[in-house]
């Protein structure tokens, strides 16, 4: 046993490296499917639509910890594929943040004015430009702020990755609290170091909220 | 050959039959006024021509070309055909002179370094040219409408369409965008107009067409029309547009 000093500080925000890098591979591989997800969600074609609605509501039934699991232990066991524990995690991550988000970006392009893309054909523009030129920016707009709420929950949700074993924020903190034997100072930093990481991007969408007023 | 023929057209929504066979043919530099009260299916006809509702039955044809929604040059086509709604749809995250530049460039109209003169000149024909950088929210209602149609005459169509353009307006706004239409009209543009202003109809329009119940009730020049129907059914629509 050991005091708490200075270097279980810096372990603790040296851990931080793999909370940031969970995240953003969450977001790098997550959104781009998000994306896909909701137009597929607003379709013309019924099928697409069904598809993506189940898709989604699968894996939003299913929770975080419950995908993890699934593909770190599961694949093994049904599949007979080992997988790395990275690419286990980036997978169980990557499906969690599609479905949230493209839930949130469908509301987003449905809560655009169905004239509006009207109004663009009407110009003679085609679908894609339309999407990419009219609807895609005000929906943007609309779903920023929760955008930035997700953002949040998924910064706290990498916490879960500790149990298959990658020393982020939450576990170093266990290691540290166990290190030291004082798990009441340990946590409350881990808490602080989580609400510093997270406080900002909360006041960020609440101003982005106040500034877009849905308008524009 | 007339620049837009309608022969025999039917639509149905549901269980409705908005259209029942209706025939019309607008020459070029023609403007045409179509009244009737709401539910005859002046506006559908209107959107019909533009294809943004396609026909069950019967054939539209502009400048020689079968209007329909899978036409193979769809895009081209409305360029071709502006089309001014209710609502103005103006696009709330661009500015005005973006509202009508936006489309010009992504069709390859005009090239960017000519976009704000674009801008410019159609802002100018309806008395906005002060307005360039203004976000359509910051504009009133008279004003975005002017700006819808500004956008239209962008493209340079041959032919406009205007569906109760003024009906959004407060009544004090109504005269701006009457006055632009007017305008438009002297320089020969083709127009047909769905609108309850009878006073620009009897005035500004070749013809007037009068609608009943998914049909051409009876059409004609509106001194005619309006002084002496043929129709009961116009008598009385005109008494109670009064």
């Amino acid at each position: 046993m050991r005091s708490f000093s200075l270097i279980d500080f810096i372990s603790l925000v040296e851990a931080l490296r793999w909370t940031v890098a969970l995240v953003v591979l969450a977001l790098v591989f997550g959104a781009p499917l998000a994306l896909g997800l909701a137009m597929g969600r607003i379709s013309r074609f019924a099928g697409l639509r069904w598809t993506m609605a189940g898709l989604i509501q699968t894996i939003q039934s299913v929770p975080l910890l419950g995908l993890l699991f699934f593909f770190y232990f599961g694949m093994p066991v049904f599949l007979g594929i080992q997988v790395p524990a990275i690419i286990a995690v980036t997978v169980a991550y990557t499906l969690y943040t599609a479905a949230f988000l493209g839930e949130i970006w469908r509301g987003g392009l449905e809560a655009v004015k169905q004239a509006q893309w009207e109004a663009g054909a009407c110009l003679g523009l085609s679908a894609w430009q339309q999407f990419r030129h009219i609807i895609a920016p005000q929906a943007l707009r609309l779903s920023l702020p929760p955008t930035v709420g997700f953002l949040v929950q998924l910064i706290k949700g990498t916490s879960l990755a500790s149990i298959l074993g990658f020393v982020e924020l939450a576990r170093a903190g266990q290691v540290v609290s166990a290190a030291t034997f004082q798990p009441l100072l340990t946590y409350a930093l881990v808490a602080a170091i989580y609400f510093a990481l997270c406080l900002p991007l909360t006041l960020w969408s609440r101003s982005l909220e106040a500034r877009l007023d849905g308008s524009r | 050959m007339a620049l837009v023929e309608i022969r025999d057209v039917h639509k149905t929504f549901g269980k409705t039959e908005v259209l029942k066979g209706v025939s019309l043919d607008v020459e070029e530099g023609e403007i045409v006024t179509i009244i009737g009260r709401s539910g005859s299916g002046k506006s559908t006809l209107l959107r019909c021509i533009n294809a943004l509702e396609s026909v069950d039955t019967g054939e539209i044809h502009v400048e020689g070309a079968r209007v329909h929604a899978k036409m193979p040059d769809l895009k081209k086509f409305r360029q071709r055909v502006g089309i001014v709604f209710q609502a103005f749809n103006l696009f709330p995250h661009l500015k005005v002179e973006r509202n009508i530049t936006l489309a010009p460039l992504l069709t390859g109209r005009i090239d960017k370094a000519k976009a704000r003169a674009l801008a410019e000149d159609v802002l100018t024909r309806v008395g906005l040219a002060d307005k360039i950088d203004a976000w359509p929210e910051q504009l009133s209602g008279g004003q975005q409408q002017r700006v819808a149609i500004a956008r239209c005459l962008a493209m340079a169509p041959h032919l406009m369409l205007f569906d109760e353009v003024t009906s959004a307006l407060d009544p004090e706004l109504v005269g701006e965008v009457l006055k632009v239409m007017e305008a438009m009209a002297k320089q020969g543009m083709t127009m047909i107009l769905v609108t309850h202003e009878m006073g620009f109809a009897r005035n500004v329009a070749n013809r007037i067409v009068f609608m009943h119940q998914g049909r051409v009730w009876e059409q004609g020049p509106p001194a005619k029309l309006f002084a002496n129907p043929e129709t009961p059914e116009l008598a009385s629509f005109i008494a109670s547009a009064k």
